[in-house]
């Protein structure tokens, strides 16, 4: 058990001793001004920094995105743009595709008609040599059939005959060949 | 003295308990409750030195545990309480707090275990820097007369009615506040330290005496456990009273009108 001391100060406790409350002032104020001096502007400090490394973050972050807002307009612009060129060019293509296609059709149309009359003349002065031709051949015919007529006129009248049937039949064959 | 009168007998703990002799020397200046303060003063300075020392952005363990309460002091009892002007009363209700709550924990740290605010000249002395901060905040904010004008004379009151207010706000403002700020504290640690050394002592007699209050003796001793842990929470809950309402008073005397 404990000693018991100074029991006449035990009478109050509500009566306070003077050396406590020297040391407690002396005590305080030197806990409040070690405080004040080094712990207080430190944390202090500390937030303010901490505040700060936040809201630059933050404001680094926005200007980012800032930035990145921008980059994406642009870029859809020139995705736009690029679209609006193609499709002119698929439209020039268009174009002249159909143009060649005229051109030559037409060409092709010119060559034929070309081939075609000129398929014409040669038909033509195939016919005519033909027709010449021919009349040469019948003329020689004409003047042949009449030197043998007239050749073998004085032979008998058999003979006559069969050189007219002979000359017929030749004349037969050779329009049979002919056609 | 009176261990004499009772002889071998159940000396309940009285007052004469709180007045412990000189820890060494025969100075009025070495007792244990003096002796802890400076031990107090030294260790919240140590550790809040150390931990706010370097101001990191991205704290240590260390400055985030001193930030933690130095956070809790400076927006829940300062910028809540007071408003735009608290960067000035941050120092003092931080002192105010660490000093009490440190001083009221040493009251059930083994070894220590006593509470230096259950002598009351130290609850006095910490009610004086709030008591004079608060009027003169309020003096130097809305000059002497005005000022006390206010607190004699509280505006928007029927005049009639002044012969009773005036003397009670008086009293309030200049003694009462004062008084039940310390008287609260000191209050609080005599009675729970008292509250402490019934059920140890009376545990400790108990088990000296015959078998069947043997027996009853380890229910004191549980009895002495739950109520440390219940001090522990009146220890915390008198640090924070008495540094909110130093702050509600320097609020109330920053404010124009009250």
């Amino acid at each position: 058990m404990k000693t018991r001391f100074a029991a006449e100060a035990a009478a109050n406790p509500l009566i306070p001793h003077t050396a406590e409350l020297i040391v407690g002032f002396i005590a305080f104020t030197l806990l409040f001004l070690v405080l004040r001096r080094a712990v207080v502007p430190m944390f202090e400090k500390a937030f303010a920094a901490r505040t700060e490394a936040i809201q630059g973050g933050i404001e680094k972050a926005e200007r980012a995105q800032a930035e990145a807002a921008v980059a994406l307009q642009s870029y859809t612009a020139q995705l736009a743009d690029a679209r609006g060129e193609a499709t002119k060019i698929r439209e020039e293509a268009r174009v002249q595709g159909s143009a060649i296609i005229e051109d030559l059709r037409a060409r092709a149309q010119e060559e034929a008609a070309r081939i075609t009359a000129q398929a014409h003349a040669s038909i033509e002065a195939e016919r005519q040599a033909a027709i010449t031709s021919l009349r040469q051949e019948v003329g020689s015919l004409a003047t042949e059939l009449a030197s043998k007529i007239v050749g073998e006129a004085l032979e008998d009248q058999a003979r006559q005959s069969r050189v007219v049937d002979r000359f017929l039949d030749d004349l037969a064959s050779e329009s049979g060949k002919a056609k | 003295m009176r261990a004499f009168a009772f002889e071998g007998g159940f000396v309940p703990p009285s007052t004469a308990d709180f007045n412990l002799p000189p820890a060494f020397g025969n100075s009025e200046f070495t007792t244990k409750p003096i002796l802890l303060v400076f031990l107090s003063v030294v260790l919240i300075s140590v550790f809040f030195v150390a931990s706010s020392r370097k101001a990191l952005v991205v704290p240590t363990k260390l400055q985030f545990a001193g930030e933690l309460i130095y956070g809790f002091v400076r927006n829940d009892l300062g910028k809540e309480i007071i408003g735009a002007e608290f960067m000035r009363f941050v120092p003092l209700l931080f002192s105010l707090f660490t000093f009490i709550l440190t001083n009221n924990i040493f009251g059930i740290i083994p070894l220590l275990q006593f509470p230096a605010m259950s002598h009351v000249s130290f609850p006095y002395v910490l009610a004086a820097f709030p008591f004079i901060a608060f009027h003169w905040v309020g003096i130097k904010k809305q000059g002497l007369g005005h000022y006390l004008k206010g607190i004699a004379f509280m505006p928007g009151v029927p005049k009639a009615v002044y012969v009773l207010l005036t003397p009670i706000e008086i009293a309030t403002f200049f003694l009462v506040r004062p008084l039940t700020l310390s008287l609260r504290l000191f209050a609080n640690m005599f009675a729970g330290h008292l509250l402490l050394l019934v059920f140890i002592m009376g545990g400790d007699h108990l088990i000296k005496g015959v078998i069947g209050l043997k027996l009853v003796a380890p229910f004191s001793f549980t009895l002495g456990i739950v109520m440390t842990f219940f001090e522990f929470m009146v220890q915390c809950l008198q640090a924070y009273i008495f540094t909110l309402l130093s702050a509600l008073y320097i609020a109330g005397a920053l404010a124009d009108e009250h």
